[in-house]
């Protein structure tokens, strides 16, 4: 077994396989606390207030919302995007830092994983609530019917985007879940209570762990990170040629496919940061998800955040240098026009903050990496706004020029799958281990302190002896 | 259905597991399993099992669903139903590889799941003979099958094998 002597430590405190499964078990174990309580109450609060304005959506129709014939598309889409990119952390954590034997991935991948599949289920409801009549939804799919039989368009990126989205959803899923059950397993032969036990053996499958189980259990993990890698690529991909595939100035830019995935990650890498700062303090797991994985992740942010301000660098330059007045247009709109306050919002967020975890110590601060994985979500979320509403609200005619503003009902819809989203992970966070304990038990004798870095008391020699 | 009937050893350290497996089959001892917390690679090659085709069966299933999607959209834009776009070809398959793409890593993963909790025999509700409760947490078991016919004489070998290999415990139990 080789140890790096140069790597940092990612599992501190001398721990032992007992001490990992304890640990980490711990909050699984132990009765729900008054903040769980009270926070899994306001997050619920919030989203059935959400589903409430869907309901009232769906009974009144898209009128409800301030969309116009000029800006078809606004917050809807907007958190379409913002949700489903937020995802894309989880399956890079979980499937590319496999493939690149990236070892600090074991702390944190099983959140994020989890975080992939409640983004996604937000952002599948937009697209669905946007069609209106909701009832209808199944026309998506392609299946024989008795109007010819006229069948989706398969040349179209809205269909593709329907492939893509629930095809990335049953995946990740299915990653997720094979990962989950060893470790559920571990609950269930470490709980005392009999109905807890029944339920964890439902659901960890009857996991035996055995030497072939393993052998298998390798095998496709390495097979599906295999082909989550270029899903997730795809996904985001297929996302910009909703936008890219058309003649909208401002969306029609080949650029889109690589800056939409690098925004994906970039926004999700935001959110994992968000959530894990508060799991590992109120579950204290400090010694899981240390201020190692905290700086890999903010050197994942300076590098996605690069791409992404160069991406908008090059847009403005691409749109200059076209000589297309239209497209000109677009892009002096964005930053000067009525809505300039969201485009240098997205600059600001974007471009100018990330930059500043160059700089190692606020890389390492806690607070700081806190507040910029917020200022972030928020950045990307104006990134997608401008994207779609700047670039529709004056179109071809000036006759038709008009303002969007949201509605109290859209508002509510954003803040309710927030809302959702935060509830799905607080009951995850109680009824599964937070982190993979058996991925972070396999990577101890290579990364624990007590092997290496400045406390380490077992020395190379002793490794080789074996 | 007669009782299973094992006798096994728990060790405490996965380095030490791989030696013990290696020293027992030099012995001549048939190993009936190993039961482990997390993945511990360089296992498989000491108990000589096989290497898993699983992903083979990931493979089959990933082209079936490339020529599903294919045929499938070929099917239908060419023949079953054919609309012109803008006069663009029936058969525009640039167009189709997206679908075709997610389709494939969509049968591959789900194929590939299904065949694994298959091979596994995992399924909701299954209830598993549990060894040893602490192999999912700490430790880690070597198994050995004995049946009512087994000598005392062998399974004091085995006894006297597990704890020679350096098991902390050393059980015997019926399934």
């Amino acid at each position: 077994m080789f140890v790096s002597p140069l790597r940092e430590p990612l599992i501190q405190g001398h721990k032992t396989y007992k001490q990992i499964s304890d640990d980490i078990c711990a909050p699984v174990e132990a009765a729900p606390s008054k903040a769980w309580m009270i926070a899994v109450t306001l997050s619920g609060l919030l989203a059935l207030t959400g589903f409430t304005m869907i309901g009232i959506t769906i009974t009144y129709g898209i009128g409800m919302w301030g969309l116009n014939k000029t800006v078809g598309w606004a917050w809807d889409i907007t958190n379409f995007v913002w949700w489903i990119g937020i995802g894309h952390a989880g399956t890079l954590i979980s499937a590319i830092l496999l493939l690149f034997r990236q070892k600090w991935r074991t702390g944190v991948n099983r959140s994020a994983e989890a975080m992939t599949i409640f983004a996604v289920i937000c952002a599948g409801l937009f697209p669905i609530i946007h069609m209106g009549r909701v009832w209808l939804a199944f026309f998506i799919f392609p299946y024989p019917n008795t109007r010819g039989p006229v069948w989706v368009n398969f040349n179209s990126p809205l269909l593709w985007d329907v492939f893509a989205i629930s095809t990335y959803f049953t995946v990740s899923l299915v990653f997720w879940y094979t990962g989950l059950i060893p470790d559920l397993a571990l609950v269930r032969d470490r709980t005392t209570s009999a109905f807890k036990k029944r339920m964890y053996n439902i659901f960890s499958f009857g996991w035996k762990g055995t030497a072939k189980n393993w052998q298998r259990f390798e095998s496709i993990s390495l097979v599906l990170a295999g082909l989550s890698t270029p899903l997730v690529l795809s996904v985001h991909t297929i996302v910009s040629f909703d936008f890219a595939t058309s003649v909208i100035p401002g969306w029609h830019t080949t650029i889109f496919p690589p800056y939409f995935v690098a925004g994906a990650i970039f926004s999700g890498f935001a959110m994992v940061l968000t959530l894990m700062l508060v799991v590992r303090k109120v579950f204290n797991l400090q010694e899981y998800i240390t201020l190692a994985h905290i700086e890999s992740m903010n050197k994942v942010i300076i590098l996605t955040g690069s791409i992404v301000g160069v991406a908008y660098i090059t847009e403005l330059f691409t749109a200059w240098y076209s000589g297309n007045q239209y497209e000109q247009y677009a892009f002096l709109n964005r930053s000067t026009g009525p809505y300039w306050w969201s485009y240098w919002g997205m600059m600001t967020c974007n471009v100018v903050s990330p930059q500043l975890f160059w700089i190692k110590k606020l890389r390492r601060s806690i607070i700081f990496t806190f507040f910029m994985s917020i200022f972030i979500n928020v950045g990307m979320w104006f990134e997608r706004f401008v994207i779609i509403v700047t670039s529709t609200h004056r179109d071809f005619i000036p006759s038709s020029w008009t303002m969007y503003y949201p509605t109290i009902v859209e508002i509510f819809i954003y803040l309710g799958t927030i809302g959702f989203f935060m509830t799905l992970f607080l009951i995850f966070a109680k009824v599964a281990p937070v982190i993979a304990v058996a991925e972070v038990k396999s990577i101890l004798k290579t990364s624990g302190d007590q092997y290496t870095g400045p406390d380490a008391i077992h020395t190379q020699d002793e490794h080789h002896k074996h | 259905m007669a009782n299973k009937k094992i006798i096994y050893g728990l060790y405490d350290d996965e380095v030490v597991l791989i030696d013990a497996v290696k020293k027992v089959r030099a012995e001549g001892l048939k190993i009936h399993d190993c039961y482990t917390p997390f993945p511990v690679h360089g296992l498989d090659d000491a108990m000589g099992l096989r290497m898993t085709r699983l992903h083979s069966a990931g493979f089959i299933f990933g082209a079936t669903g490339t020529t599903t999607a294919l045929s499938f959209i070929l099917w239908i834009t060419t023949s079953n139903y054919p609309i012109n776009y803008g006069g663009k070809p029936y058969l525009s398959l640039p167009a189709w590889i997206p679908i075709t793409f997610e389709l494939t890593v969509l049968f591959a993963s789900v194929g590939m799941f299904l065949t694994y909790l298959y091979l596994n025999r995992l399924a909701p509700g299954v209830k598993p003979e549990i060894v040893d409760e602490r192999t999912t947490s700490h430790l880690f078991a070597m198994t050995f099958e004995i049946d009512d016919h087994t000598s005392s004489e062998k399974k004091d070998e085995i006894r006297k094998v597990l704890t020679a290999s350096g098991a902390v415990e050393v059980h015997e139990k019926e399934l």
